[in-house]
């Protein structure tokens, strides 16, 4: 049994992880690093209800310094981890080497950003709390022009926000449709059409070429020629793994750290969240999620299996699941869907705001989709994880229509 | 033990309609119900579960 496990990361999965020890009945030290100052925090408001202003940042808040003290945390903020050595079982930490008996991985991912932007005021990204602060007040100066670009769930999230904020917004996005490579072009098109019935101007198909203006954003010219009136423009395609300070680690890393089906990187290092990509049982093949819930689990399933031998670790193959609320709409999906799925759309209810539709692949139910209709996903999920066949899922889709 | 939801922080995720279908229910109309809020003790474990995975941290349990 370890003495003590160290959790590289701060945030919900790294959160899960400590906790998770703890009910397991750990009694060693837990050592929890994070290279932002602030306590943990949970991150979904940070483009929803905290950036409109609805929630103060301390509700925001994954652990209360109570829950510090019952937890016997030893908790680092601040502080970034480089030069892992998983031979010496050593990272630096501040220009010091530290050692570690067991470890977690969980250092997230960080927004991607658009070259030569840095020194251009105005452009943001959507990450962290500091970002989303100042992306609120950029909201608040006057009656700023705003793009988004990149149509993605966080770029959709954010124009929904502003445009509640009565802001002006444009959202700038690549594919013909916002969240076709996510959801298929039909359903896509559902989204589209939610953003531009509460106003939002769509530009689809079309690239950003250059940025206007010296110090301040003032504009966005588009390889079409248009050129789109910014003071404030939100970037949000896509984001990196933090995987920079695991280089000559030893470990594998391919868009993430890789791991096997338990979640484990290598003997008593195991990885969960946004950084890691496992072997998936279910699908196959390896895959990397950037997802609330799947952190969560992930990051309590990952610690757990740093307290069992090889021959009783479970593998963790869990249906992904995730949610984005964008105006009076929440949009849920669970499972994968991939281009050339069979779709089916099971409920359609424009009056209701109300939307269900499924996909499947092989003979086998892939993924539901559902707006305002979480009863729904959470049923055709359930059928997902009894592995149900697609026939199934079109026979049980007539009897809830 | 007492299932308490917070009502003013719920958004019908239904994922604890999903781990504890015979707690929690969301029904046509989008809202949650509390079906059982006072499950027996075998229920625990995936009380715990709706509690830890519910995106708003709106479920508690109350001894």
């Amino acid at each position: 049994m370890h003495s003590s496990i160290t959790i590289v990361g701060a945030s919900l999965a790294g959160v899960r992880a400590a906790e998770a020890l703890r009910s397991e009945g750990f009694e060693g030290v837990i050592k929890l690093i994070g290279d932002e100052a602030h306590v943990p925090y949970d991150r979904p408001p940070l483009s929803k209800s905290f950036l409109e202003g609805a929630m103060t940042s301390e509700r925001l808040s994954l652990l209360t310094k109570e829950k510090i003290t019952e937890l016997e945390l030893q908790i680092r903020t601040g502080s970034k981890a480089s030069k892992l050595d998983i031979d010496s079982q050593t990272f630096e930490i501040e220009g010091e080497v530290e050692g570690f008996d067991a470890l977690v991985i969980a250092t997230g991912a960080r927004a991607r950003k658009l070259p030569n932007t840095e020194k251009i005021k105005g452009i943001y990204t959507l990450r962290s709390l500091d970002d989303s602060i100042e992306i609120r007040d950029s909201f608040k100066s006057g009656n700023p022009k705003v793009v988004v670009v990149g149509g993605g769930f966080i770029g959709c999230e954010v124009a929904a926000t502003a445009s509640a904020f009565g802001i002006e917004v444009t959202i700038v996005e690549s594919q013909d449709v916002p969240l076709s490579h996510v959801l298929g072009e039909e359903a896509g098109r559902v989204i589209s059409k939610l953003h531009t019935d509460n106003g939002v101007q769509l530009k689809c198909g079309v690239e950003v070429q250059e940025f206007k203006g010296e110090n301040q954003v003032e504009g966005v010219l588009l390889k079409d020629g248009t050129l789109l009136e910014a003071d404030v423009v939100i970037v949000g395609i896509g984001a990196t793994p933090n995987t920079e300070w695991l280089e000559d680690s030893g470990l594998t890393i391919e868009n993430g750290v890789c791991c096997d089906q338990t979640c484990l990187a290598a003997p008593n290092i195991v990885a969960a969240g946004d950084v890691a990509r496992w072997d998936h049982r279910g699908y196959g093949k390896s895959i990397r999620l950037e997802h609330w819930d799947n952190a969560a689990e992930q990051g309590k399933h990952a610690a757990l299996r740093l307290l069992q031998k090889d021959s009783e670790a479970l593998p963790y193959a869990p249906i992904p699941w995730f949610w984005s609320d964008q105006f009076d709409r929440k949009i849920q999906l669970a499972g994968i869907s991939s281009p050339g799925d069979d779709f089916e759309v099971i409920v359609d209810s424009p009056e209701e705001g109300r939307y269900t539709a499924i996909y499947g692949n092989e003979g086998r139910l892939k993924a539901v989709l559902g707006i305002n209709r979480p009863r729904h996903v959470m049923q055709f999920k359930s059928l997902m994880e009894e592995e149900a066949s697609w026939k199934e899922a079109l026979d049980f889709a007539k009897g809830i229509g | 033990m007492r299932v308490v939801v917070d009502f003013d922080l719920c958004e019908s995720n239904a994922i604890c309609m999903q781990i504890a279908p015979d707690i929690f229910e969301v029904r046509d109309d989008d809202f949650l119900y509390v079906l059982d809020e006072t499950p027996s003790e075998d229920r625990r474990s995936n009380l715990e579960e709706s509690v830890q995975r519910c995106p708003k941290q709106a479920i508690s349990i109350e001894e």
